[in-house]
């Protein structure tokens, strides 16, 4: 299994992803309000927004983690009241998060191998066993996870617990596990939160190139508005839930509902 | 000096991949099972009978309870009342149908006692923790209950126990009072090695990543499509097929007659300390916890007098307990996470010995 040729970064234009008057409250807090947007195949698509702007909910909306009250989600031409977590596994939509969760007690690898779960077939029977066809399998999908490894430049770090790896790479991991999956969408939640400037200049690089050589259609949240304008296509602004702008790079840098309630002016 | 995996490359993902990549590992291991073999020729029937038999089915109940706790994080306190949902189906199997082969009656009591765990773990996918194992304290009771309410259980025997009937394997006794304690101990060392075998290999592969993934953060292993309730439902369904298995062996390969007592809260209290004292999410931690908790107090008991010095039959049991509980603490505070733990550590001491990393 060799990383699949998907169509170049430049087939951006159809619509991959589509939320419509979504929103989302737990009690009396209202998350998400009426926010509706598109993602595009092939793009960087950024959610930006001060803290508590619904970012987080959004993604979490999108990979069916939360149920909204209200909307439509359009994923692949399917269009639905709501996403649940394994269909959007199914349907290639992968996800790292903010706080880094791995799966503390295992290996790099095996935390590689895990994103492939939805990939392997072979039956409890056959893993009883484990010499034969489950074997193969597992050694077929090892074969892809070194190529991410590769790609990802940890080969050093495969056989250790990733409960002791420094913060910087364990990002780095995740962003391995949800590669795993060979996505076509992929929600990255703050990737370079808490990271000095030579580890950002990393995962951006990471980024664009999971972009270009896989076809990833990639949302980002990212609070490095640097970062977040070199990066994106385009970008979604949210502030107390409500979509405030939404368009390219110099555009959402110049609109003053933007910088009045995020980016803010230079004393 | 001798443990060191300096000059064995690894040319296949199939030999990097394997359980015990290191060579030492394997003579190790083959040097276990032959003296395991060779050990009735040698040592005398107490120590068969009384401390490897048993060693053997607790070890295997031990990785029963692993598989959901260690491994998939789920605490359970019905690991005794499992054990005896084997035991009682086992009985019941072998006493109604005499004829068919009392292995294939062991087995079968895994599958009983499969059934009722996947039952009492379906509360799982709502709680978590300290919960769940008091929902699985409810197992505890009502099973417990069971075993002495309902008499078809025990074929209405006035005792309230279970007797073991005397079943054959290829014209040898292995069960009932005129098996040998070395008949005994081989089947029991037949059904452990394969079982651990198995479990081995599932823990190694797809499904044990699942349970791991589950353990360590359910969240993500949702969201990368294993599903949650199959995955914990799968755990406790394996977990309670072995403790089945161990179970019905206790009774017919150790004990030879057990009364519902013998499946009570105090069996699933200290299963659940060899789990943690052995390592959690570890199969050799599941047989040294047993050791330690089950071998190691005969060991203290047998002490004084293989010195030759004579204490009271009651100071001897005082001192076993003392003794035995520094012991746990010692090792608790040594290191946290068991002694398989423990054990990974010594070896990649060796490993780079005498180097310090």
């Amino acid at each position: 299994m060799s990383v699949a040729a998907v169509e170049p970064a430049t087939a951006a234009g159809e619509t991959l992803l589509k939320v419509e008057n979504v929103s989302l409250s737990f009690g009396g807090v209202r998350a998400i309000r009426d926010v509706s947007f598109d993602i595009r195949r092939g793009e960087i698509r950024a959610i930006i927004g001060p803290n508590g702007a619904g970012k987080t909910s959004m993604l979490n909306v999108i990979n069916g983690f939360y149920h909204p009250q209200a909307g439509r989600i359009t994923y692949k031409g399917a269009t639905r009241r709501r996403m649940r977590p394994h269909q959007a596994a199914a349907q290639g939509v992968a996800r790292t998060f903010q706080n880094v969760a791995l799966f503390k007690g295992m290996t790099t690898l095996d935390n590689i191998l895990t994103g492939r779960t939805l990939r392997m077939h072979k039956s409890f029977f056959w893993q009883l066993w484990r010499y034969g066809p489950a074997l193969n399998e597992e050694i077929e999908h090892r074969k892809y996870c070194e190529e991410i490894i590769d790609f990802l430049e940890i080969e050093r770090i495969r056989k250790e617990p990733v409960g002791r790896l420094p913060y910087g790479l364990q990002k780095r991991v995740e962003l391995g596990r949800a590669l795993a999956m060979q996505p076509d969408l992929l929600l990255l939640d703050e990737p370079m939160a808490g990271m000095n400037l030579e580890e950002k200049e990393d995962m951006s690089r990471f980024i664009l190139d999971v972009n270009a050589e896989f076809g990833t259609t990639i949302a980002l949240i990212e609070h490095d508005i640097g970062v977040v304008m070199d990066l994106s296509d385009r970008i979604v602004v949210l502030d107390y839930g409500n979509k405030i702008a939404d368009g390219k790079p110099d555009e959402v840098r110049s609109d003053q509902k933007v910088i009045d309630a995020y980016l803010g002016v230079v004393h | 000096m001798f443990y060191r995996e300096a000059g064995q490359y690894k040319t296949t993902y199939q030999a990097d991949m394997s359980v015990f990549p290191i060579l030492q590992d394997r003579i190790g291991l083959a040097l276990i099972i032959v003296a395991a073999l060779v050990l009735p020729l040698v040592a005398g029937e107490f120590m068969i009978a009384s401390v490897m038999v048993p060693f053997l089915i607790l070890a295997l109940a031990a990785i029963g309870l692993n598989i959901l706790t260690g491994y998939t994080g789920l605490v359970s306190l019905g690991t005794g009342a499992f054990m005896g949902v084997g035991a009682y189906a086992c009985y019941k199997l072998s006493t109604t149908f005499p004829a068919i082969n009392i292995l294939v009656w062991i087995v079968a009591s895994g599958f009983v006692s499969c059934a009722v765990g996947v039952l009492f773990g379906l509360p799982s996918l709502r709680i978590k923790g300290f919960y769940l194992a008091v929902a699985t304290l409810a197992a505890q009771f009502f099973l417990q209950w069971c075993f002495v309410r309902v008499p078809w259980l025990y074929n209405y025997n006035p005792s309230g126990a279970i007797e073991v009937p005397s079943r054959t394997l290829f014209g040898i006794h292995v069960t009932g009072a005129s098996a040998t304690p070395t008949t005994r101990y081989y089947v029991a060392l037949a059904i452990v090695i394969a079982v651990t075998w198995i479990v081995s290999n599932l823990v190694h592969g797809r499904v044990g990543r699942s349970f791991m993934a589950v353990r360590d953060m359910d969240i993500a292993a949702q969201l990368i499509g294993i599903r949650l309730l199959r995955t914990k439902l799968l755990a406790f369904a394996v977990s309670s097929f072995i403790t089945g298995v161990a179970g019905a062996m206790m009774v017919f390969l150790w004990l030879g007659a057990a009364e519902p007592d013998a499946f009570n809260i105090n069996q699933s209290f200290i299963l659940l300390f060899m789990v943690i004292i052995g390592g959690l999410g570890s199969l050799i931690g599941s047989f040294f916890g047993a050791a330690l908790i089950y071998v190691l107090p005969i060991i203290v008991r047998a002490t004084p007098e293989t010195f030759g010095l004579t204490i009271g039959a009651a100071t001897v049991e005082h001192l076993t307990y003392l003794i035995t509980g520094a012991l746990i603490i010692f090792f608790l505070i040594v290191e946290p996470l068991g002694l398989a733990r423990l054990w990974q550590i010594g070896k990649q001491k060796l490993r780079v010995w005498p180097f310090p990393y």
